[in-house]
Order: structure tokens, then sequence, then C-alpha cells
């Protein structure tokens, strides 16, 4: 499947979800505190072909300071009936959709207002960010975004954080989702990239529509080459791996107990 | 969207990605492609009519019951991935990555030809998706690619064992060393068509290395090292997953009499084990996990990462058994240790227990004292047993002859030529000497302090200087030297001992 087929059906979809209903008005000075300027950067992909470009670079762009909360997403399906966990097109969510919530429209003791909602699918994180007149974040984005420290743009050799993140990936899910609120602001003060929730990107997984197996097995020494030429630097990072591996391990109607999304927007 | 079509990346890159995250097996082996289901198989007439059963999991140290039946069945495995905190030392906990919510993961046993209807189901908790790599399947990635599962999902394949043998499991996502640092490995035992040989006792030990923030026994929940993993530098190398695991009433247990069959795997990611029971002789050894044993008697069997062993053995004198992997800083500091404990009777002649003790001084004894008495009078029976026993005898005069040569070859060689010969009217030769073969007391003195002056040696003179070596070679090396040259190029001599030449230098002059 060639490119352009693919970034059709891509649209197909996001238009399907675009035509359901208009945006949840927000102001826009709310914006201004609830938002982060990301500068334009690069951004290295942990796994590439060789005939991929080493760097990938990436425009300014505004990202939500904290993932999406329970009490927004309530908003949203409020608004949306068809977004309700009751309702919901099994084409566009999974069984376990919105499960931690008492109820269609009531969070319940699981669901605290502001933590991050989780258990929601991309197209329904999609439906969502549309929905405010936004989108959401691609990979090279989301990763430039988090590549940041607490107090330095590179936070590559950030300890605290590095702790943080791993002391994060050894404890099992909770039960009940912290709030928003604890997570530390990094380098462009946004929240809770690490160490919250995981998140859904835009392009979370190419693979989605990548044709048949058979058609990729002429990529194999693509794929030993470009394993070969990925620096020694980017094999050690394990949460970038882990990150690689959840979403190419997910498909768009998946929902998990550790999985939010925010939103971006490009600059005006 | 100004960025977005930018990072749509090509189908290839797709591909390359999810065959990377399955590394490192389908990174060798990437030619099966994403996880698109491709529903049933379609099983032929013949495969479809065999039996269906159940597959028995156990949690280790058991074993699921052998599998009595002589044909093949569709056996259907139900494991589910699971993270969880447990204890990895008495205060210390940590989240392992669990098959079935034990380290090592279930067991599985199954029968060579056996169709299994797999499903992996990855807890609605957990946080990272799973897959599995089962070295009992033949196919690309052993079902890694196959059963690549987010989390609260559930992946099913087929594959059927065509290889009897004790196979690992292990999970195969990316960063494959934190998931199996963290626990998910296990054993699958496809036994040979016509079964093993029957024991009394089977039990499931698997040993794993684990990387944690925190030094060992460091109390609290800790964390996944990863430099400490990059560098093999593991905190904790453990049996079955803790500290502990397999020790007082938790240790294994068997009665006199009875034949023990351990199915020992090695989960890495990264130390081979040198798999040990102190004061046990595996009978037999499956080495590789194999199925031929392929050595009988051994003491200990290397344990590659990955890979596994089966070893029995009797057990004959009751008492605690200690497992270890005989690198023993990972025994004494790291927690490799677990316990077998065997009751029944004592049989003293195969093993007596500690007989008498009694003080020893060695060669600190007082002169004179009961002690050294007692001392003397051992090496004088000692010596005589020796003597008395011509194999012994054979062997030590072997055994010294050759320390002798080397002396000679150090220290005599150059005047006396290495064939003994000498330098006529220069150096007197060795071989066949009427001088030296004389007088051995004579010959020991000359080593020792020397000699100058006219000689006669077999009818012809010599002048010259030999310098004293008393300094140089000790007494033993004096007797080995004089014994080598007296048994060396046609000579015959009874060979010398040290408190001979001890003797000699003792004398005044």
């Amino acid at each position: 499947m060639n490119r352009a087929v693919r970034l059709r059906r891509l649209l197909a979809a996001s238009a399907l979800l675009t035509v359901l209903g208009p945006a949840v008005g927000r102001g826009a000075d709310a914006a201004e505190f609830s938002t982060a300027l990301i500068p334009a950067g690069t951004y290295t992909p942990l796994l590439r072909s060789v005939k991929d470009a080493p760097a990938v670079s990436v425009a300014a762009f505004r990202l939500d300071v904290r993932p999406v909360t329970n009490a927004e997403f309530l908003e949203f399906v409020r608004a949306h009936p068809k977004w309700r966990r009751s309702q919901v097109s099994p084409l566009f969510a999974d069984a376990h959709y919105l499960s931690h919530w008492a109820g269609d429209l009531e969070l319940g003791p699981r669901a605290l207002p502001d933590a991050p909602v989780v258990r929601v699918s991309w197209f329904a994180a999609r439906a969502y960010a549309a929905a405010q007149g936004k989108r959401l974040p691609s990979t090279a984005e989301w990763e430039l975004a988090a590549a940041a420290g607490y107090t330095r743009p590179d936070g590559r050799n950030d300890e605290a954080l590095n702790r943080d993140l791993y002391a994060w990936i050894a404890r099992p899910t909770p039960e009940i989702v912290p709030s928003v609120s604890g997570a530390k602001p990094n380098f462009h003060g946004v929240r809770g990239l690490h160490g919250l929730v995981w998140e859904w990107v835009e392009d979370f997984n190419t693979a989605m529509v990548t044709g048949e197996s058979r058609g990729d097995a002429g990529l194999d020494r693509d794929l030993f080459c470009g394993a070969a030429a990925a620096g020694a630097k980017e094999t050690n990072d394990y949460a970038a791996y882990m990150r690689v591996a959840l979403r190419s391990s997910l498909k768009a109607v998946n929902t998990t107990s550790s999985l939010g999304f925010r939103c971006a927007q490009d600059l005006p | 969207m100004k960025t977005h079509p930018r990072h749509l990346l090509p189908a290839a890159s797709a591909a390359l990605v999810l065959a990377a995250v399955l590394c490192p097996t389908a990174l060798l082996r990437a030619s099966e492609g994403p996880t698109e289901a491709k529903g049933p198989v379609l099983l032929p007439p013949a495969v479809a009519a065999l039996p269906v059963e159940q597959a028995i999991l156990t949690a280790p140290p058991h074993v699921p019951p052998s599998i009595k039946r002589k044909h093949a069945a569709r056996v259907v495995v139900n494991l589910e991935v699971r993270e969880v905190v447990m204890k990895i030392a008495d205060n210390s906990e940590y989240t392992f990555w669990t098959y079935g919510g034990t380290v090592p993961g279930s067991f599985i046993r199954i029968r060579e030809g056996d169709v299994v209807e797999f499903h992996l189901n990855n807890h609605p908790s957990s946080k990272v998706p799973h897959n599995i790599d089962l070295h009992a399947v033949t196919g690309p990635g052993g079902g890694a690619a196959s059963t690549f599962t987010a989390p609260g999902h559930s992946s099913q394949f087929t594959f059927r064992a065509l290889n009897a043998g004790l196979y690992v499991y292990h999970c195969a996502t990316a960063p494959v060393p934190m998931h199996i640092g963290n626990g998910m490995y296990g054993l699958i035992l496809v036994e040979p068509k016509d079964g093993l040989p029957p024991v009394d006792k089977e039990f499931y030990v698997m040993q794993g290395d684990f990387y944690t923030t925190g030094g060992y026994g460091e109390p609290g929940l800790q964390s996944f090292d990863t430099p400490k993993s990059i560098d093999e530098r593991p905190t904790y190398v453990l049996f079955n997953g803790a500290v502990g695991s397999l020790v007082g009433d938790k240790a294994l247990t068997a009665r006199v009499g009875e034949t023990v069959r351990l199915y020992v795997g090695n989960g890495g990611p990264n130390l081979v084990s040198s798999f040990h029971v102190i004061g046990e002789i595996f009978d037999k050894v499956w080495t590789e996990g194999g199925t031929r044993f392929a050595q009988e008697n051994v003491q200990t069997t290397l344990i590659p990462a990955g890979g596994s062993a089966i070893v029995d053995f009797r057990v004959d004198v009751p008492g605690t058994y200690v497992l270890v992997d005989h690198s023993l800083s990972r025994a004494f500091n790291k927690g490799a240790l677990g316990m077998l404990k065997a009751t029944g009777a004592e049989d003293r002649v195969i093993y007596s227990g500690k007989e008498i003790d009694a003080v020893y001084f060695g060669a600190q004894a007082e002169e004179g004292s009961e002690a050294a008495r007692r001392e003397a009078e051992l090496k004088a029976k000692i010596d005589a047993e020796m003597r008395a026993n011509p194999a012994i005898a054979d062997l030590t005069l072997g055994v010294q002859l050759q320390r002798g040569k080397q002396v000679y070859m150090q220290t005599c060689f150059a005047c006396h030529l290495p064939d003994g010969k000498g330098i006529p009217a220069v150096f007197p030769p060795l071989a066949g000497s009427d001088y030296l073969l004389a007088d051995r007391e004579r010959a020991i003195r000359t080593v020792i302090k020397g000699l100058s002056g006219p000689i006669t040696v077999n009818g012809a003179t010599y002048n010259n200087v030999m310098t004293p070596l008393g300094d140089v070679l000790n007494d033993q090396q004096v007797a080995d030297v004089l014994t080598y040259v007296y048994n060396s190029w046609g000579n015959k001599g009874d060979a010398f001992t040290a408190d001979q030449v001890k003797a000699v230098r003792s004398q005044r002059n």
C-alpha cells in the first residue's frame, strides 16, 4: 500500500470523527495557560531503516501542559452522546472503554475528576481533540517535548527524571490513577509526560495501515542494517523502547488502564 | 497540521519498528510481519479429530504429572501475564512481570507431536505489552510476533511440538533484557513419544539474574536498573525468583532411596549457570535439555542463558543438599542458593559423618610432644604403605623423575650436557659414572657443597670446580635431581628422599 492510500485512509477516519459535533468552546486565555510552547527541534527516531533520515525536524507547536482529565472527558461525552460508554460503536472503542467510570455520565470513586482519563481509544482521543479544535501530537512532537528534563531542554542525563521514570515503570498500574497535579513540570512546563500514564500519539502505529506480512519480508535487511546503525545511546533508552513497544502493540480501538492522551495545536 | 504527514512513517519503517520491538529473535528472523490476526488455522481432519485437553500448569517448584497417553492430542494452554509486586528478598520488593503470577512462570508439559492451541492473556492492569517466544516452537520468533499482546488483550496461536526436549520460554518484547530481567521466563517440557525414565520426585528450578537500583537486600520497592543490566552486574542471582525461595520449609524434599529429577532452566537474561548440588552427584544429565542423557556422574552442569538441563540423582544419604550456581559469589552474595532436604535412615558406610575431632598441630607440634609423636607415626605409616604399594611407589618415582628432569635442565645440563655425557677432560660424565654411582651420600654432598680438585671418573682425570647448589636448591629438589640422574641414560638406582638430603646438609663439614 502506498503512502497516499494510507494517508487517505487516515484522513477518512478523521473526517468521520470530526463530523460528530461542534467544538466545545474554550477561552483563548485558558489556552494560553493550559498549553505550553514547544520550540522547533529535531527528533531522532529510536528505530529506523537505512532509508529514513536519521533525524526528523519538528516545527514549533503548542502542547497541553497536562493529559486530558476525567472531568474534561466527561464534559466531552456529555456533549457527544456517541462517545458515551454505552453508546460507543465497537468499531471505535473496545470493551474496556471507560470501564472504570461508574456510569455513562458518572465518574465514581475509581476515576478522580482531575486524574488523567484512561481506557480511551485512539479514535475517542482524536474525536476529543477535534472537538477542542486541536489534534493529537505526532510521535516526533511528543518525543521532542518529552526529551526535556526537569530543568534542562535535554533530559537524557537528568538523573532525577530517569529515577522517577523508572520508579514509575517499576510500579504496577494503580487501581486509581492519581491526579495530574502531582506530576512535576518539565523544562517546557509540561507535566506528566513521564511517570503518570502512557499517551496516545497521532501516528502511534503505522503498522495498522501496513499490508499483509509477506509484502514486508523484503525489508528484513533494512531492518537489520537499520538496527545496527542505531547508536548505542539509543539502545540504552529502555523507556523509549517501552513506548515504541506499547504503541506497536495497540490498535486504534484499544484501551488500557494506563493509557491516556493530551492534545496539541499548530501555532497560529 | 503542517508537520503531520512527515511523521507518517513509510510501511518499511512500520514493519521495522514492530520487528525490532520483538527482538532479539525477531530481529534475526523478522519474516513474520505485524500482528494482524489471520483467523484460526484450518486443521486437517486427522488433527481436528485428536482429543482435546486443557494443559495442567503448575507453579514452581512443582511439575505437572507425567503424560500417560500414547498418542498425540490437541492441548489448550492458557497463560496469563501479570505484573505483580512480590518479595525479592526479606524486606525488599520488586515488581515482577510474570507468566501465571510466579517467577519462573508456570511449568507447561506436553508430548512430542501434540498440537498446541496457545492463548496468551495480558492482564488489563498491565502497563506494557508482552509476548512469548517458546523455544519449543518451530517458526519465526517462536510465537513472539503472533502473541504480541497489548494490556487487557489476548492472543491465540497454534503450533505443533515437532521436537521433544526441555525448552525455555520467555518474553521477547523490547527492551527484552528488562522483560526477562523482570522474571518473564519459564519451562515447557515436550516429553519424547516414549516418555522419560520414571522417577520418584520431580521438581522445577529456574535461575535468573536481577538488576535493582538498591543493593542486595536493600529494603523497599526496588526499580529495575538499566545500566546494571547493560553491564551485566546483577544485584541478585536467584533460583525461583526470590532469596530463600527454596530454603527452610520451602526446601525441596525427598526420602532416602528415592530418585529425584530436577528440571533446571536458566532464564538469564545474561548469566550462564554452573549448576551444582553440594554433596550430590548427578547420576544422569540430559545436557542442554536435549533428549539423550549425554553424561553420567556429573558434578556441575553448565546451563546457558535461555537453556536448560534435566538432572537425575538417587538420594542415598539423609541431610540437606544445597543447590548453587558454583560461580560462588552468586551463591554467597547474590542469593543463588536452594535446598533439598532428604530424610531417611543413615548409611554410615556411604557417608559416616564426622568420626573424630582431634587437635592438630601440623609442623608446629612441639618436639617430643604427644602430637608430634602421633604425627611422626602417621607419616612413617604412610611412607611404609606407599613403599609397599608398587603402584604408588612407581607413581611417586615418576613424579619425582619429572621434577628432577626440570631441575637438571635448568641447573646441571650446561656442564654435564642434556645426555649426561659431560665434556671430555673438562666436565665429567654422569651417564654410567662409576664415581657418581659408588657413593650416594657423596653425590648428595657434591650437589649441596660443590667439589673442587682432581677426581677420577671412569679412568679419566678431571680437575675442575663444581659450584655448591645448596642455597639454590631445596632438599626436595636435590633429591629429585639426583633421583633423575640416578635413573637416566642407563643409570639405575633407588630414589633419593628429602630426608636423606637434609641429613647430609646437617653434617658438620
